[in-house]
């Protein structure tokens, strides 16, 4: 075992980590000793796959303004969004967008040599009027030029990074005020080491867990991690029945295609070849926020107006784009689905189909990304930002390009409050036998104790969460799929891993991050089970209206007990509002 | 091809397969595996896997991690060809496994129903197919791949014509998978030499209008190990995942060199 000591410890490289420990070390006033710990090179990280934008209220190419923005991101939120954290967010854009240009971003260029914009679901004119160009972007690789970016400037000004390291637990030392966050326990693939990293703050960073589902968007990688080792530790998670589906995967792949794509005026049609979005969403049909889209969708497949031999799928309609404005502005997608599907963008219409994409709940924090451990107390040295945190910025449904904004908006607040904090603060003792809790549990999973597959369990509980707990919900399904999460609990009790090996067993990471996804899944499904309305992401044929007198409240999931198999108790949250009163959501 | 020993047919599968989709033929997948605490070198394994002509060679290797033997070794994260991490030599070429079909590698009739794998060549290999970054990522690093700008920030953000971002557009496209640097004859040789895609990520801000670092950038390729190594014999065009046009970059890169002052 090896000991590390830090000022600040930032888990995860993706956008919001970069972002984080690039504030940390040139916007505090001072340079905190930093480290970065991630299980995939910086450069790996799933922020690297967005595509369509990041939104700021530039009006570099027509009206706007970051009002607009914060009334567009609450409405697209269904009303779930803290109004608060909604405001600094469109307001800091501005500045999150500039920065980037600063350190070298390559945006897409107006004719006057500004940056671009583009429309985006769910953008609009003033409250609502018309579809605005509010979504800065580079090509359909925006996510792929941010990450580039940040690791360029970490590389400038010589951020460490500790490259595959898997971190599996936090420490959390009780002092008379409650738990403080001292440390950070990982495991190094390349040597199968367990390392302690004391540090004054940690910030988690650590993405999403689309793995939960079959159909996704996600990378493989994407296993919640960071939101389970919280969990695990009696901390809250909040919102996780909000999960997003994208309107427009590869047909049977899940592998995206952007919403930049209907921005530059591609159109949804049923097999019909009718565009079906005017009747859901006439004033800005194929841009409606992606919840009215998807269940859109899924509803023509529903009603039998599907395509393809099976009606399975509906079909994205680029080809009055043409080439140009394809091989120009959507260069990577065209390539997917010609790679992936033999389709060609230019001449055909894509299949495409809703794809589990994005995580709107997460690890509950205020806006200076501080984690809460109820509705209102900090944990004093702990920080959490980007997709596996919850502001709440996103409420019940998150509007595209809303969240490369939020890794880099949070991001910064993160890294900079996590600077300020361990500038104003000495090391706290860590935690008696702080690696304990690591040890314990690789040590169970490479033990023999059973013949349970990693990849049979995972394969199960991904296909009933897609039958289940996708697009459309009921009592149902989701009781189906809370029966066969927790059976799969139990098998996972017995799983066992072919390597026994110390050096880069990437068979035991996948077993544990499997452990991490079941636990998630069952707070997603207990969630979206106690939550009988309709609203944003969630969807609930049973119950298909909103329902403000009893559910204008954040969820609340706190695990008791230990081990994988104790019980969840579910708490609430009143939501923040400002200015905007709740009104029905049309388009 | 690496000194390879023992061809070794795998017979042990872990439990029940999961089912044969319908329009599955088993292709047999060769792979070049080394574990560095039983093995001193590495050796050939093969495995029997059914296959549909649209899987990613990725999956091939999933099949096989998740039900034949679980210590295969690879890194893989987005599986769409965005994040870099799988290169490898896939029938002796360099690709992503998750951009290569089966169905591209069955032309000839489905007759070739075998499928090499082998870890990038002139990295140290760690295990089977994952091999050591380090020293790639050094090379990355050390031609301050970053915007270099001197005198004060502007508050809005810097003027750039599309046609001077346009530029450099083919090198912003770098995944930093390193199938062109490890395609290279000149870096198998010559493990000090920079290689292309360090190259390229020089390029990409030596031809940005914004930057004002081109000086030292050049001074750092014109060295010893730098661009005038490149014999411009395009594998590493080839090899690029990405469609750069690398080679090109590399010769932009040489006239900017002879050119300068
Ligand atoms: C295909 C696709 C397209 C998208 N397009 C857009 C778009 O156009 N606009 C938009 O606004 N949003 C888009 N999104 C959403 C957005 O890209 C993501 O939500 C966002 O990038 C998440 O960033 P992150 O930094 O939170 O996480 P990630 O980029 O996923 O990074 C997570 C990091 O955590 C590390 N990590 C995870 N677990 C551990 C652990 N146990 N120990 C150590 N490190 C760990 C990983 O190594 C990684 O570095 C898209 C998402 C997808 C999937
Ligand atoms: S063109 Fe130059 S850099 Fe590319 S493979 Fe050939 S020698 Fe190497
Ligand atoms: S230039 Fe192409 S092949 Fe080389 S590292 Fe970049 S993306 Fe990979
Ligand atoms: S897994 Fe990301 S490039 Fe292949």
């Amino acid at each position: 075992m090896q000991f590390h000591r830090y000022d600040v410890v930032i888990v995860g490289a993706g956008g919001a980590g970069m972002r984080a420990a690039l504030a940390a070390a040139t916007e505090a006033g001072h340079a905190p000793r930093t480290a970065v710990l991630t299980k995939l090179y910086p450069t790996r990280s799933h922020t690297g796959a967005a595509q369509g934008g990041m939104c700021a209220a530039l009006a570099n190419v027509e009206e706007d303004n970051w009002e607009w923005h914060t009334f567009d991101t609450i409405k697209g939120g269904d009303y779930l969004v803290d109004q608060d954290a909604a405001e600094v967010m469109a307001k800091e854009a501005i500045d999150a967008v500039l920065d980037l240009e600063k350190m070298g971003l390559p945006f897409n260029r107006t004719p006057e040599g500004r940056i671009d914009q583009r429309r985006f679901g769910g953008h609009t004119r003033n409250h609502g009027e018309a579809a605005v160009r509010r979504a800065c972007y580079a090509a359909d690789r925006t996510g792929h030029m941010i990450l580039q970016t940040l690791y360029q400037n970490c590389v400038k000004h010589g951020i460490e990074f500790f490259n595959e390291f898997y971190v599996l637990d936090i420490c959390l030392t009780e002092t008379e005020n409650g738990p403080v966050c001292t440390g950070a326990v990982a495991y190094e693939l390349a040597t199968g080491e367990i390392h302690v990293f004391q540090a004054k703050a940690v910030v988690f960073a650590t993405g999403g867990f689309g793995k939960v589902f079959k159909t996704t968007s996600n990378a493989h990688t994407l296993t919640g991690d960071g939101m389970g080792i919280i969990f695990r530790k009696g901390l809250p998670l909040e919102d996780m029945e909000f999960y997003q589906f994208h309107p427009t995967g590869l047909a049977g792949l899940g592998i995206l295609l952007t919403e930049g794509a209907r921005g530059e005026g591609a159109i949804l049609r049923n097999a019909a070849g009718e565009r079906f979005m005017e009747r859901y969403a006439p004033t800005i049909k194929d841009l409606a926020p992606r919840d009215i889209v998807a269940r859109s969708m899924a509803l023509e497949v529903l009603e039998g107006r599907g395509a393809g031999p099976n009606k399975d799928y509906v079909l994205l309609d680029c080809t009055h784009l043409g080439a140009e404005v394809l091989e120009s502005k959507l260069p990577d997608i065209t390539e997917f689905a010609r790679t992936y599907l033999a389709v060609d963008p230019v001449t055909e219409p894509v299949p495409v189909y809703p794809t589990a994409h994005y995580a709107m709940g997460g690890i509950p924090t205020n806006i200076h990304g501080e984690v809460l451990r109820d509705n209102d107390t900090v944990v004093p040295g702990l920080y959490a930002a980007g997709e596996c945190a919850c502001v709440s910025v996103h409420g019940a449904n998150r509007l595209g390009t809303n969240s490369l904004l939020d890794i880099n908006v949070f991001g910064r607040r993160a890294g900079l409050a996590a600077a300020r904090y361990a500038a104003n603060h000495e090391l706290i003792d860590l935690p008696e036998t702080p690696a304990a809790v690591v040890q314990a549990q690789l040590e169970l999973v490479l033990s023999e104790h059973g013949k349970e597959r990693v990849a049979d369990i995972r394969t199960e509980l991904q296909a009933t969460m897609d039958a289940n707990a996708s697009v459309y919900r009921t009592e149902e399904t989701l009781k189906q799929a809370l029966h066969d999460v927790q059976a799969l609990k139990d098998r996972y009790a017995h799983i066992s891993v072919q390597d026994k090996g110390k050096r880069f067993n990437t068979d035991l990471l996948e077993a544990v991050e499997l452990g991490f996804l079941l636990e998630l899944a069952e707070v997603l499904v207990i969630g979206a089970l106690e939550r009988k309305e309709s609203r944003g992401g969630h969807a609930r044929e049973d119950y298909p209206n909103r329902d403000d007198t009893n559910y204008m409240r954040h969820s609340m999931f706190y695990k008791q007990g230990d081990g994988l198999k104790s019980d969840i108790r579910l708490d609430y949250k009143p939501v923040t509002f400002t200015r905007y009163k709740p009104m029905e959501r049309k388009y | 091809m690496t000194a390879a020993t023992v061809d070794r047919v795998s017979s042990g599968a872990r439990g029940d397969q999961p089912p044969v989709p319908d329009g599955a033929v088993t292709i047999t997948v060769r792979i070049q595996r080394f574990n560095p605490e039983t093995d001193s070198e590495p050796r050939w394994e093969s495995f029997g896997v059914p296959a549909l002509p649209t899987d990613r060679v990725l999956n091939l290797l999933h099949y096989v991690k998740w039900y034949l033997d679980g210590t295969l070794t690879f890194r893989r994260s987005c599986a769409h060809g965005i994040c870099g991490s799988d290169a490898m030599q896939i029938n002796g070429v360099n690709r992503l496994a998750c951009k290569v079909l089966v169905k591209d590698l069955l032309s000839g009739g489905g007759k070739h129903t075998t499928i090499t794998v082998a870890p990038i060549k002139g990295l140290p290999v760690n295990k089977d197919l994952l091999v050591d970054m380090e020293p790639f990522m050094e090379a990355f690093r050390a031609v301050k791949p970053f915007l270099i700008t001197y005198g004060n920030e502007p508050t809005r953000e810097r003027i750039q014509s599309a046609a001077d971002r346009e530029r450099f557009d083919d090198t912003t496209k770098c995944i930093l998978c390193a199938c062109c640097t490890t395609s290279c004859p000149v870096f198998w040789n010559e493990g000090s030499y920079f290689g292309p895609a360090a190259i390229v990520n020089a390029h990409r801000f030596i031809f940005d209008s914004r930057d004002e670092g081109a000086e030292e950038r050049l001074d750092i390729l014109n060295d010893a190990e730098g661009v005038w190594r490149c014999r411009t014999t395009f594998n590493c065009t080839d090899a690029c995942p990405r469609g750069i046009q690398v080679t090109k970059a590399i010769q932009e890169v040489k006239r900017a060199l002879l050119f300068r002052r």
